[in-house]
């Protein structure tokens, strides 16, 4: 059993106890144990199942690196799933439950998946539900998403609040070890900005643990010396619980802190995402223990035997009180001598080495312990724990020399640098023989602007795991970064590091050798995705031959640990079946966040209201405050319709709609946005941008242009004003303000810049008030101030003036065929003119009418709208905008374009008006089928529905459609299937529904 | 996250202040031009491991377009410079041929 013992526990407190449930039991730890230290201290080894086939699974590791022992953690509203047992800091009221698994962890129905394993291999999905075809939507789809995903998704809104922090820093050292506080010493020592950060609560890392001496002292000592220098130094930043979770281009870093998780109860920002801008980056982000590929060594009770030894010294907790150790290296000697101090019967060494180790062996022997060279695990006995092993000859196929009871199991397969970090942005590895390892290559680091290399690795992450090795390249490393970044550092001596020398390991990729096919279907790698040694030696045979291809068709890697055990193993068991060399096979690519990191740490503060900002117009309350429904127009809210008490929305729409062509409507139309070109170029400027001839306006006229991509494609329209001899006011959409001002922007900066023009946006600088209808000019005159007759201002006029007393420049111009003016005024004097304009007109039954009504008096009249009948594959020839497309000019953006031969083939489909037979609206964006099938099998189209409406004015369904020869075709009639089932008729017809004639804007 | 140092207002610019463009120096085809001059100046791009010439905006800073010449294989910024150019100033192009002999862009080298 596992168990707490009295010797060791260098991390927690024991005089203080903590008390936590663990599904729904309760459980009682102690003041700096870990959840999964915790849960050991109980007996509790298993705490979840796989994901693939629910297997019973146990804590492997101690640290981020742990594949299995995630669980959901917290309640409601601050519950998270997928959570690592070994990296949460246990506190009062902790509540956990392990995942994947139904009905219970102890029974699971799921498990049966692993009685049929054989029959789920590496791309079982991929060869098994592909057909029948239509198997996949109802059968198929189904089954896979019930059964997949890891862990469940909260169901309440996170109650937790998260920020973003900006820092700049000379050197970003990441990774608080040894080597990282030497790393940090040495740069600060040197004068340059420093920011430490490290991922746990402890300074130190393992060198603590591992034991050893720095300048005769134990490392602790080193370790608390050099912490309370640092904090001692003005220029050096410290943080423990900031993991450095990503390395980007040109000195980018993301830090993820974690500020409340180990005590949920403290105010404040529970994650805080660091992103920082670091001249020099010093990665001293270690290395993590490999796993052996053995039979069972997923059965819960197999442990990495660094991870024991960390419960040992750190937690004072064993996983078992009878365990066998397998190594092919010297360190695992640490966790037998280790164990055995700690009173843990240590049954057998087995060394897959034929000569065993160096002097660590020897005090293992001196102690009593029993070593085996050349042996191996052949199998491990157990299900939800490890009850004994077969021992057999490493160089065999597996027979069994002898069994041992026993209950748990240490490995060790050698290290791997932690070399995550380095990689993200491009730092390449080396493969070092010597240590059966990549580490970072030094010749090819990751680059910053000047060509140069900003990240340097240091100590165990760069390939030194010796103590001595490691504070001496951590030292190197930092005055390398130091003096990048701008500072010298005095040359001094690095602090003297001394531990046992080690014999070389060999490196052992599957255990034993010449394991045969049941062993191996057991051998796990990747415990998370449930991959084993024969999956990926089955993608070898069936011609994976990239890593790359053969990580995605096994998952090997894919889970939420990113393959920190497996990925070295799992590709040195695809080289070995490749006959390849192990840096001929390479890695898989290594991609930030190191370990996951919060959805909400990525939000930060830019959630609810704070997400994106709202533009209002200086009218937004009082439309608010009179029934507005809203809709989003880019950043806009714009009011959809104004409903009255009693009324639907479709009722309001139906009664704007009448009022404005019956009486008089008013539209806050200051979201359309205003461009000023100005300049002696001005003109030449925007004949190349509109499609029709705008130098030729004159000073008080107004004209409808088009804008074209230099594709050809319709962009933008609106009404252009001239000004005075060098300004135009160029009116564009709502959605269109901001690029279209950068579109002009883009082509004087970088075609025309020698044309003398300026622009300027406008927009938000005026409210826009559109006063619509038969009374409109009454009810204007009626405010008085401007002679606003026909005869003072035509239809497409504008003039400077005052009404009602404020200053106002009036368009008369028309979006709905009614007789209109649109009336600009500085924003301030927005809202004034709007009360002004309601108050004269209620005589005259005025109402403000919303962006639907709008709609619906266009498509009365057959306007074109923006995104409704273009959708970036549309010319203005499709719309039979001809009329607004200059013959005369030579130039203008989009003209080449719409030579070519697909823009001038006479069966692009062109714009038509549509009527159902029955007065029914046609659905909205729906296909008039043709005769025949398309070779996918789907009905052929001939035409499709861009803008359908009820119009209230007609009493019936109104629709604009683009139509195969659709102008040739009057009065045919097309049928439209609608996703409703049913079959709709309609007759092609002139898109102009209403006023064809154009009186009533006349007037 | 590049960052790029504007030429107009000197800003040493986060990528999140600024739009990218696309290619660089790209010789405008208008009314006139043969079908494969004007198809070319449309669709065709570069798109090298290695220097690259590219338009960027300081679009959430003084909003003008400029010019960067930049290394995609290693992120190296061998300069910046304003969009009011037809060809890229001999001292990045001199620059670019010191760092990396034999090296050439379209009609640059």
């Amino acid at each position: 059993m596992s168990t707490r013992i009295a010797s060791h526990g260098r991390l927690i407190d024991r005089n203080t106890t903590v008390s936590f449930t663990f599904n729904g039991k309760s459980f009682i730890g102690h003041a700096g144990d870990t959840l999964a230290s915790a849960l050991m201290a109980n007996d509790q080894m298993m705490i979840g199942r796989s994901f693939k086939y629910h297997r019973p699974r146990g804590l492997v590791a101690s640290g981020a690196e742990e594949p299995n022992a995630l669980v959901g953690l917290g309640t409601g509203s601050r519950f998270e799933p997928n959570q690592r047992a070994t990296t949460t800091e246990l506190f009062d009221g902790l509540s956990a439950r392990s995942q994947n698994h139904w009905p219970s962890l102890e029974h699971d129905i799921g498990a049966i998946n692993s009685l049929f394993a054989r029959f789920l291999p590496a791309g079982f999905y991929y060869k098994t539900f592909m057909y029948p075809r239509s198997f996949w939507k109802s059968v198929y789809e189904p089954f896979i998403r019930q059964s997949a995903g890891l862990g469940q998704v909260p169901t309440e809104r996170d109650a937790d609040t998260y920020e973003h922090f900006y820092a700049f820093t000379d050197v970003l050292v990441i990774g608080g070890g040894v080597a990282g506080l030497q790393a940090a010493l040495t740069a600060g020592r040197a004068g340059a900005k420093v920011l430490l950060m490290e991922q746990s609560a402890h300074w130190g890392g393992r060198a603590p643990v591992d034991g050893g001496t720095i300048d005769g002292a134990p490392v602790e000592e080193f370790v608390e010396q050099a912490v309370s220098e640092l904090e001692a130094m003005p220029n050096v930043t410290l943080r423990n619980r900031c993991m450095g979770a990503g390395i980007y281009d040109h000195g980018y870093a993301l830090g993820y802190e974690r500020l409340t998780d180990h005590g949920p109860a403290q105010p404040g920002p529970r994650h805080r995402l660091w992103r920082i801008r670091a001249k020099q980056i010093v990665t001293a982000t270690g290395a993590i223990e490999r796993p052996l590929a053995f039979a069972g060594n997923d059965v819960p009770g197999v442990m990495l035997a660094s991870a024991m030894r960390d419960y040992v010294v750190n937690y004072g907790v064993t996983p078992g009180q009878r365990v066998i150790v397998a190594t092919n290296n010297d360190d695992a000697y640490r966790t037998a001598i280790t164990l055995h101090e700690a009173g843990v019967q240590v049954l057998r060494i087995l060394d897959a080495r034929n000569s065993g180790g160096g002097p660590l062996m020897s005090v293992a022997r001196e102690l009593g312990i029993r070593i085996d060279c050349g042996r191996a695990i052949g199998k491990v006995k157990g299900g939800k724990r490890v009850t004994g092993v077969s021992v057999c000859a490493q160089e065999g196929q597996g027979g069994a020399l002898e069994d041992v009871a026993c209950d748990a199991v240490a490995m060790s397969g050698g290290w791997s640098p932690v070399v995550h970090l380095w990689s993200h942005c491009g730092g390449k590895l080396t493969w070092d023989d010597a240590h059966a390892m990549f580490r970072p290559d030094p010749q090819r680091p990751p680059t910053g602007a000047d060509g140069l290399g900003y990240v340097t690795a240091a100590g165990a992450a760069n390939g030194a795991l010796a103590l001595d090795a490691v504070l001496e390249d951590a030292t190197v490393a930092a005055s390398a970064a130091a003096r990048a970044a701008g500072f010298k550092s005095k040359s001094v001596a690095p602090p003297q590091g001394a531990a046992s020398p080690e014999a070389p390991l060999e490196p052992v990729w599957l255990m034993p050798r010449q394991a045969e096919t049941p062993l191996r279907m057991k051998s796990w790698l990747d415990y998370q995705n449930d991959v084993k040694v024969s999956d990926v030696q089955l993608a070898a045979r069936e011609g994976y031959e990239s890593v790359e291809h053969t990580k995605r068709y096994t998952t090997l890697g894919m889970a939420t640990d990113q393959g920190k055990l497996s990925n070295i193993n799992g590709l040195a068991t695809l080289a070995d079946a490749l006959q390849a060399e192990i840096p001929q096979v390479g890695t898989t690519t290594f991609r930030p966040p190191y370990t996951p990191i919060s959805m909400g740490a990525i939000a930060g503060e830019a959630r609810g209201e704070v997400f994106q900002p709202i533009r209002k117009t200086p009218m937004h309350d009082w439309h608010e405050a009179h029934g507005a429904e809203w809709e989003p127009v880019g950043h806009w809210r714009r009011p959809y319709a104004y409903r009255r008490p009693g009324e639907s929305t479709h009722d309001a729409v139906m009664r704007e709609v009448k009022n404005t062509r019956e009486a008089v409507g008013m539209l806050d139309a200051s979201t359309l946005g205003k461009i000023l070109v100005k300049g002696p170029d001005a003109g030449r400027f925007l004949d190349m941008m509109y499609t029709n001839m705008m130098s030729t306006l004159k000073p008080g006229k107004c004209r409808y242009g088009l804008m074209c991509s230099e594709n050809g494609f319709l962009i933008d329209d609106g009404v252009v004003a001239r000004i005075d001899d060098d300004t135009w006011l160029c009116h564009t959409t709502t959605g269109g303000a901001d690029r279209i001002h950068a579109h002009m922007e883009e082509w004087l900066q970088t075609e025309w810049w020698d044309w003398q023009v300026y622009t300027a946006n406008l927009t938000e600088q005026y409210a826009q008030i559109a006063v619509v209808g038969p009374m409109a000019r009454t009810v204007l005159e009626t405010l008085g101030g401007m002679d606003l007759s026909k005869e003072s201002l035509g239809f497409m006029e504008w003039r400077d003036g005052a009404l009602g007393g404020i200053p106002v420049r009036v368009y008369r111009i028309s979006f709905s065929g009614e007789l209109s003016y649109e009336i600009a005024v500085p924003a301030s004097l927005g809202q004034a003119l709007w009360d002004k304009i309601a108050d004269v007109g209620a005589a005259y039954r005025i109402m403000p009418y919303g962006t639907e009504c709008l709609h619906i008096l266009r498509a009365e009249k057959g306007f074109i709208m923006i995104g409704d009948e273009t959708d970036g594959t549309v010319i203005p020839q499709d719309l039979g905008l001809h009329w607004a497309i200059s013959k005369k000019k030579e130039d203008f953006l989009g003209k080449r374009a719409q030579e070519r031969s697909h823009m001038t083939d006479p069966d692009r489909w062109k714009l038509v008006g549509l009527e159902t037979t029955d007065g029914s609206t046609l659905p909205d964006g729906a296909y008039a089928v043709a005769e025949g099938v398309n070779p996918n099998g789907q009905r052929n189209v001939q035409g499709r529905v861009t803008s359908t409406y009820h119009s209230p004015t007609l009493g019936r369904g109104i629709a604009m459609g683009l139509v195969l020869h659709g102008p040739d075709r009057m009065g045919e009639l097309l049928e439209f299937p609608g996703t409703d089932g049913k079959t709709y008729t309609a007759k092609i017809t002139d898109p102009v529904f209403y006023d064809k004639d154009g009186e009533k804007q006349n007037v | 996250m590049l960052i790029l140092r504007c030429p107009y207002c000197g800003v040493d610019a986060d990528e999140t202040e600024l739009a990218p463009g696309g290619e660089a120096h790209l010789k405008r085809f208008g009314p006139g031009s043969g079908d494969d001059d004007f198809h070319d100046y449309l669709f065709t791009r570069e798109n090298p491991r290695g220097v690259h010439f590219e338009r960027w905006r300081h679009a959430h800073g003084c909003g003008k377009w400029f010019h960067a010449a930049r290394a995609t294989d290693t992120l190296q910024v061998f300069g910046t410079y304003p969009a009011q150019t037809s060809e890229p100033p001999k001292e990045v192009l001199a620059l670019i041929r010191a760092a990396r002999p034999g090296w050439s862009w379209r009609e640059f080298a």
